[in-house]
């Protein structure tokens, strides 16, 4: 059993948090997951918090899914987009957050396109924050709700094989999952085009592959990312047929592989670019069981941090 | 936090009079419930559990039946220190298989002190659907100690005590020995 307490006050990235953390957070989302299947799916732990979701770039999954957490945890909740307020008049990142705290908000759930925009936060203001993405950084709670889904599908994350196909390079996902995935005891391989491969990402202790097949035969788990275009200043790759023959999963290259492997996917997909839809919405794949996970570990982290917000 | 050995040790209730004891309140049960159609039996996470298997125990043997429907409720969500006092309170598991929903619910638990536990249970239970009624069974009630207007409809024991003391409940299931004991401060 973990210990019954976090190791901080924020949740900014998988690299601050240990293996206790990931496991309270384990413990505590199974318990949510039942709150969320049952008739009344709500309970009353944060009625006195209020929790803003600042986001400064486009998001419909996270933004949903923390929003119906905080809502299932009976939290007052605020919504700030920035492309409808007065960030695009000139404003600070830290006027426009403080002006937010002066209405009396407890947390902050921000997701932001630059790197260590929530650890900037964090040391500038006293509300607890929660990172939701920050450029090709972080993304922490996917993180924690990917190797939660793969805990309950395959039992658990130690020892496991997982690949993470696609645009590595532009991806918070990836590095979040890789460091989550580690803590947990799993191998990790990346996998996609030179171009799209961080040159130092061996640094981190995965292995790296260019071969899709050879990779897919590896693992137990295939996580398939998105290619971030809008992070994309210049050509990665020649086409996006070409790269969708090389590194788009389908039912036949499924079908063929020596083993049956979970199919994963954290969302938005293109289908028909890195995964087709007969294998998005096959038995194999787990990316529905991932979106209603990220409710029940949302709810669990913003449980866990808002049970220290008084010390 | 209390540390046992530096306390005074009394004993309630144990072995065969605590048995006789369950043995009355299912009796008493089964005067208002006869035959247990429509009513369930919920015990409290984590402690009222053991209480309350041992009296789904002693009422299936009584009635000779195993039909009497148990569930196991956690209130670790709909307590009402959260973030009042030091440190987390793990939650527990939910196993509540059947519908709530018109049902005539006794909820069990070890201990009753200063009701809060219970106020909170009754929160939590209706997210299971409205039971028709809810009764509540303590084996130890600790009178004269209540925060909220909140009594038993059925108690093992009544127990005068002050706030400094405690009343540890042991079950043979977890602790080896099946045991009620009083602790009160030495000093």
């Amino acid at each position: 059993m973990a210990a019954d307490k976090l190791s901080t006050r924020h949740l900014l990235g998988i690299k601050d948090i240990n293996l206790n953390d990931i496991e309270l957070i384990f413990e505590t989302a199974d318990n949510f997951k039942e709150v969320i299947n049952r008739p009344i799916k709500k309970v009353p732990s944060l009625r006195d918090i209020t929790i803003a979701n600042i986001f400064f770039e486009n998001s419909t999954r996270t933004k949903l899914s923390f929003e119906l957490a905080e809502k299932r945890l009976s939290a007052d909740v605020v919504n700030f987009a920035a492309s409808s307020s007065s960030v695009s008049k000139g404003e600070t990142l830290i006027d426009t957050v403080n002006n937010i705290l002066a209405m009396k908000v407890d947390m902050v759930v921000m997701r932001h396109p630059y790197a260590g925009a929530g650890q900037f936060l964090s040391r500038h203001i006293n509300a607890q924050i929660v990172n939701a993405g920050d450029g090709a950084h972080e993304h922490p709670t996917q993180a924690l709700l990917d190797a939660f889904s793969i805990r309950e599908k395959l039992g658990d994350v130690a020892g496991k094989k997982v690949v993470i196909v696609g645009d590595i390079l532009h991806s918070r996902v990836a590095i979040s999952n890789i460091l989550c995935l580690q803590k947990l005891g799993a191998e990790v391989m990346v996998c996609g085009p030179t171009t799209l491969i961080p040159k130092h990402i061996g640094a981190l202790g995965v292995k790296v592959e260019h071969d899709l097949i050879k990779a897919l035969n590896w693992c137990d788990v295939a996580n398939m990312l998105r290619i971030q275009l809008e992070r994309m200043d210049i050509k990665y790759f020649p086409t996006g047929r070409e790269y969708s023959m090389m590194y788009g999963l389908n039912k036949q290259i499924l079908d063929n592989l020596n083993k049956e492997i979970v199919v994963m996917h954290p969302g938005p997909i293109n289908r028909g670019v890195e995964i087709t839809s007969d294998v998005a919405d096959s038995k194999q794949s787990i990316i529905l069981n991932q979106v209603e996970n990220g409710v029940a570990v949302r709810m669990a982290v913003l449980y866990l941090l808002a049970s220290q917000n008084d010390k | 936090m209390c540390n046992p050995s530096a306390m005074q040790k009394r004993t309630l209730l144990s072995g065969q009079k605590l048995q006789i004891t369950i043995k009355r309140l299912c009796h008493q049960l089964i005067e208002n419930h006869i035959d247990f159609n429509n009513t369930v039996l919920i015990g409290i996470q984590p402690r009222g559990t053991f209480f309350a298997d041992r009296v789904h125990q002693e009422l299936s043997d009584i009635l000779k039946t195993d039909t009497i429907k148990k569930g196991h409720l956690d209130i670790t969500f709909f307590r009402d220190d959260f973030r009042r006092k030091d440190g987390l309170v793990t939650a527990s598991s939910n196993t509540i298989d059947f519908i709530i929903e018109g049902k005539q619910v006794i909820l069990i638990d070890d201990v009753l002190w200063t009701g809060r536990t219970i106020r909170a249970a009754m929160d939590a239970l209706l997210a299971y659907g409205r039971p028709e009624s809810v009764e509540l069974m303590a084996l130890i009630d600790r009178r004269f100690s209540r925060h909220l207007p909140i009594e038993a409809n059925y108690i093992g024991l009544q127990v005068d005590s002050v706030d400094s003391q405690k009343v540890k409940v042991s079950w043979k299931e977890n602790e080896g020995e099946d045991k009620v004991i009083l602790l009160t401060d030495k000093q």
